[in-house]
């Protein structure tokens, strides 16, 4: 395989306007499947969730399921999208051995939601206004596993393997109008409008938006043009971009690889691709020999849908506060400038925020905590920050624990640093720690008769009305105690003995 | 042959019910008939003794134990055409490719037969996956017909139909995509019904054409056909396309029928049905039986429905354009035939090699045209038109049914043809479903009822009632078939020539 030329990307973007389109598949969590009554869980022994129907066995029939409707709907209304009040299901024909009916159950012509948009926020605050065309249902294919060969695809595979688990399984496919005028951002728009989306339909409880394990999967569709041309450049669709990061990797390097092309005289072939993790790369998949024709038609199996307009408004009243809305309101309650809003948004931090607040932690407490020292904990792990294995109500007791003067900061630190570790819940670490603030003053007052013995200039300071002086006994003190004494109350004490 | 073959399915229930026989014997006496019979027929592909005789069994062990029967049928011996699924024995579609192919399910119907307490003896033979009208096209060999074994049965459900014909079954079970219970009916001298659209499952029947597909009842008496298909209709769950409507009142019609009082019925001829191709014994049979039902005290009138004539070439759009779509799925991946595993072929080149090998010509035919017609830039022109031939197909019916309360024509336009006359002229074999398409496509009721024979060969009657009024079609054949007895000298069945028995 040769190495692709790539143009630098500041000349691309200097001579070529980049345009996008991108679709997205959200696995649904409803408990069954699409058109039958079979479970719809992720893993699982091969072929134990399957039966006649996501077989596609002779004789058995659809039955849609009326919660995906119901999450479609959903998904759409919050994309800003029409709800189509009589709609289809069409069959997508071709051969495929994961597919058990050599046609996929989809929505063509006919979709449920059309004509929306998602407003998507940068990095920088900048709101770029993402036009969505349509949001359709279809059911998800089986998975092949190709062994043997050594590419793990199937040219070349000693054999295949078939799971149908997944056969069925309630997909929306998300499609945007074509993205264009976001120039050298074009990559960072991709990434942000999959990051909003996902936010978006994680808010409505309809997916697990598991990029890693395939519920949210995104293809982009990247073209060049010359600057100021007046058509469109040919498309390639980049396929098995499973990450956000991958997202903004893999728009990036088509337009670079593209770019390259077209400057040599070249043209672009319209094909699909797939997107290498390792090396940050898209690869040609298989050329196929002839355009493939779907053969659409109606679904003679399934009768047409007709939501009518009192669901859908009844609908319209179970959406949550979304993302955005949500993060207007947060700014407000909890006074952020747009500054800590981004960071705050950035960090994946809001929920979790507003969850400890939830739990009794004042807002600025929790917002400290988790943009702080929880930050730190999560990019010493390498993880995300919700990923880290402490929960919003485990971090609203610690801070309680410091404001009733249980716990010190530094001690509150330790206390979550064994959570972290999981040692359990932060009264129990507290104790088997034994991290409890020595509150005790005749056991601090040793300590301080102590500390003013072996540093009597420092005495006669303070005893002289320097009160800042005392500082430095403080110290002293916290260093013998372990750091388990309430400063506040250890200078009361220093002033107190000294007289002053 | 034993007497028990002879009776109606109402008597035999009746007489089982009254222990005057047992099910068990009356089952015996089919199988020995068939094992008799069959090999002349060849109306079974499987026959399925012995779980035959212990349902049989069974309604005997209710019947000891004095508990009420199952239904108006238990204990009656019946022939599933083996387009639908059922547990425990193969369903083949008369094709290659699922020659040993054993579902994991019984289909809707065939559950509630067997909760009814019908004893199911076999499945029965049919042109592959329902495409003919011969049983021709049977990738195990035709069946032919008990009146002249040289001839067809009809298709695609002749095995069911020469079951009956031949007294192998009183009942059997058919599935209607473009007349393929009615015509065989028709050609056989039996009656064939197609219940409205959407009133019988369909959950379990392989699918030809999905929104023209509908099972339907099979006797050799009307009212044996209604207590048939009050016990196989009524809304499933499980087909999204079944209608959730209360079963329309078939075995009372059928009674009503019975007492020979046509009268307030209004009876339309359908005009266009008649003429250049409807065989002249064929033509003066049905004119016979439009008089039979004059006297009977119904209104006739002559009814045109002018967008009949377009129903064969749009039926033929649609039906293989569904049907290329429903038989992507014999792959060799999953079940079935597969040919060219032999480690040097690819997964493609397996499936390709194994629809070549398993599919006969006329369901290739058929797909093929379905792929064309559903192919980009020519979906408008054939399988949208289609569609909208439909629709008037519809409003013709509509139009029609707003001055009469059935339609009626000849069901086919010939009497059974001979074996092999028209397998190479698709056209003449699609001919025959002319008359019995309309209904198809507009998901109506229709039955076919014995009417006569034209040179020895019997002739059908065609019933058309609208969609969920089916009982209008029993009444009217109801009273026909009292009053044709009567004319005739008792049921045309009982002038089936007698077969030659093997020993």
């Amino acid at each position: 395989m040769t190495t692709a030329e790539l143009m630098d990307y500041t000349e691309v973007v200097t001579r070529f306007d980049p345009v996008l389109g991108l679709e997205v598949h959200v696995e649904l969590s409803t408990a069954t499947k699409m058109f039958c009554g079979c479970a719809n869980q992720f893993g699982g022994e091969p072929n134990t969730h399957v039966c006649p129907t996501c077989l596609g066995l002779p004789g058995s029939l659809p039955v849609l399921n009326a919660l995906a409707v119901e999450s479609a709907i959903r998904i759409g209304l919050a994309l800003n999208c029409e709800i189509a009040p009589w709609c289809r299901f069409a069959r997508k024909n071709y051969f495929y051995p994961d597919m058990p009916k050599n046609f996929q159950t989809s929505q063509y012509d006919e979709p449920i939601a059309f004509n929306g948009y998602l407003d998507v926020t940068l990095d920088d605050g900048e709101v770029v206004r993402v036009q969505i065309e349509r949001a359709h249902m279809e059911e998800d294919t089986g998975k092949s596993l190709h062994v043997g060969g050594a590419t793990g695809r199937i040219h070349g595979a000693e054999h295949s393997l078939l799971d149908y688990n997944r056969a069925g399984v309630p997909l929306i496919e998300i499609v945007t109008k074509t993205i264009e005028g976001t120039g050298e951002r074009a990559p960072e728009v991709a990434r942000a409008y999959v990051s909003t989306l996902r936010d978006l339909l994680k808010a409505l409880d309809v997916s697990d938006v598991r990029m890693d394990q395939g519920s949210l999967r995104c293809d982009a569709n990247v073209s060049l043009m010359e600057r100021g041309a007046a058509e469109f450049g040919t498309r390639t669709e980049t396929k098995n971009v499973n990450s956000l990061r991958s997202v903004e990797r893999a728009v990036r390097y088509e337009m670079t690889r593209q770019a390259a092309i077209l400057a040599g005289g070249g043209s672009i072939l319209q094909e699909t691709r797939h997107f290498e993790e390792a090396s940050g790369t898209t690869r040609a998949g298989r050329r196929k020999e002839t355009s493939e024709d779907y053969r659409y038609f109606p679904e003679p199996d399934l009768v047409p849908i007709a939501p009518s307009a009192e669901w859908v408004q009844e609908l319209r009243g179970t959406l949550p506060e979304l993302p955005a809305e949500r993060r207007k309101r947060v700014q407000a309650e909890w006074s952020l400038t747009d500054l800590e809003l981004r960071d705050l948004v950035n960090a994946g931090a809001i929920d979790l925020v507003a969850a400890t607040a939830d739990a009794g932690a004042p807002p600025a407490e929790a917002r400290s905590w988790w943009m702080s020292y929880l930050s730190q904990q999560a990019n010493t792990r390498g993880v995300e920050l919700g990923a880290l294995p402490i929960t919003p109500g485990q971090v609203a007791r610690v801070i309680a624990l410091v404001a009733d003067g249980s716990l010190t900061n530094k001690l509150a630190r330790d206390v979550v640093d064994g959570v972290l570790n999981g040692e359990g819940e932060p009264d129990h670490v507290v104790e088997t720690r034994g991290l409890k603030v020595v509150s005790d003053d005749s056991a601090l007052y040793a300590a301080v008769d102590e500390a003013l013995a072996a540093n009597p200039d420092v005495a006669t300071k303070i005893r002289d009305g320097k009160h800042a002086a005392a500082g430095a006994i403080v110290g002293a003190v916290m260093k013998t105690t372990k750091g388990q004494a309430d400063a506040k109350r250890v200078r009361e004490l220093i002033l107190e003995r000294c007289g002053a | 042959m034993s007497e028990l073959t002879r009776l109606d399915a109402a008597d035999i229930a009746a007489k089982v019910a009254a222990k005057e026989v047992s099910a068990v014997e009356v089952t015996q006496a089919h199988l020995d008939r068939i094992a008799a019979v069959d090999h002349a027929v060849h109306a079974f592909l499987h026959v399925d003794t012995d779980r035959a005789l212990a349902a049989a069994k069974a309604v005997d062990d209710d019947v000891a134990a004095g508990r009420p029967a199952a239904s108006p049928l238990a204990g009656v011996p019946l022939a599933l055409k083996d387009v639908l699924t059922m547990q425990g024995a193969p369903t083949t579609c008369g094709s290659k490719v699922l020659e040993h192919w054993q579902p994991p399910y019984d289909a809707t119907v065939t559950q509630r037969l067997r909760a009814a307490g019908v004893v199911i003896l076999g499945k029965t033979n049919m042109d592959e996956f329902a495409m003919g009208s011969s049983t021709e096209n049977s990738a195990f060999g035709p069946t032919r017909n008990p009146w002249d074994l040289d001839r067809i049965p009809g298709g695609s459900g002749g095995g069911s139909s020469a079951a009956l014909a031949a007294f192998e079954a009183p009942l059997a079970i058919g599935t209607d995509t473009g007349g393929s219970i009615r015509q065989p009916g028709a050609v056989t001298g039996t009656v064939g019904v197609k219940p409205t659209y959407g009133t019988v499952s369909r959950f379990g029947l392989v699918a030809f054409s999905s929104s023209l597909d509908q099972a339907g009842p099979c006797a050799r008496t009307v009212l044996d056909a209604a207590l048939l298909h009050e016990v196989i209709a009524g809304h499933d769950p499980l087909d999204s396309t079944s209608i959730d409507a209360p079963v329309p009142p078939v075995v009372a019609a059928a009674r009503e029928g019975a007492t020979g009082d046509l009268k307030g019925v209004k009876v339309g001829v359908v005009t266009e049905f008649a003429g250049d191709g409807y065989e002249h014994g064929v033509a003066e049979a049905f004119a016979a039986a439009v008089e039979q039902l004059r006297a009977l005290g119904a209104e006739i009138v002559e009814v045109s429905c002018p967008s009949f004539d377009l129903a064969l070439p749009a039926y033929y759009l649609i039906a293989p354009s569904e049907a290329s779509s429903n038989l992507a799925r014999f792959d060799a991946m999953r079940y079935g035939l597969r040919v060219g595993d032999d480690g040097g072929h690819s997964a493609e080149e397996v499936m390709s090699l194994t629809r070549a090998a398993g599919f006969g010509a006329e369901v290739k035919r058929r797909i093929m045209l379905g792929t064309y017609a559903l192919s980009a830039g020519y979906y408008d022109a054939y399988y949208g038109s289609a569609q909208k031939v439909r629709t008037l197909i519809m409003r013709d019916f509509d139009a029609a049914f707003a001055q009469v309360d059935v339609l009626v024509s000849p069901t086919t336009p010939t009497t059974a043809f001979k074996i092999g006359e028209r397998t190479a002229d698709p056209m003449a074999m699609y001919r025959a479903d002319l008359c019995t398409i309309p209904s198809n496509l507009a998901g109506n009721a229709a039955l076919s009822v014995p009417c006569g024979l034209a040179d020895g060969l019997p002739v059908g009657m065609q019933i058309m009632s609208p969609a969920l009024q089916d009982q209008r079609g029993y009444r009217v054949a109801a009273a026909y078939e009292l009053a044709r007895n009567a004319a005739q000298g008792g049921p045309l069945i009982n002038r089936v020539p007698e077969l030659e028995v093997a020993h």
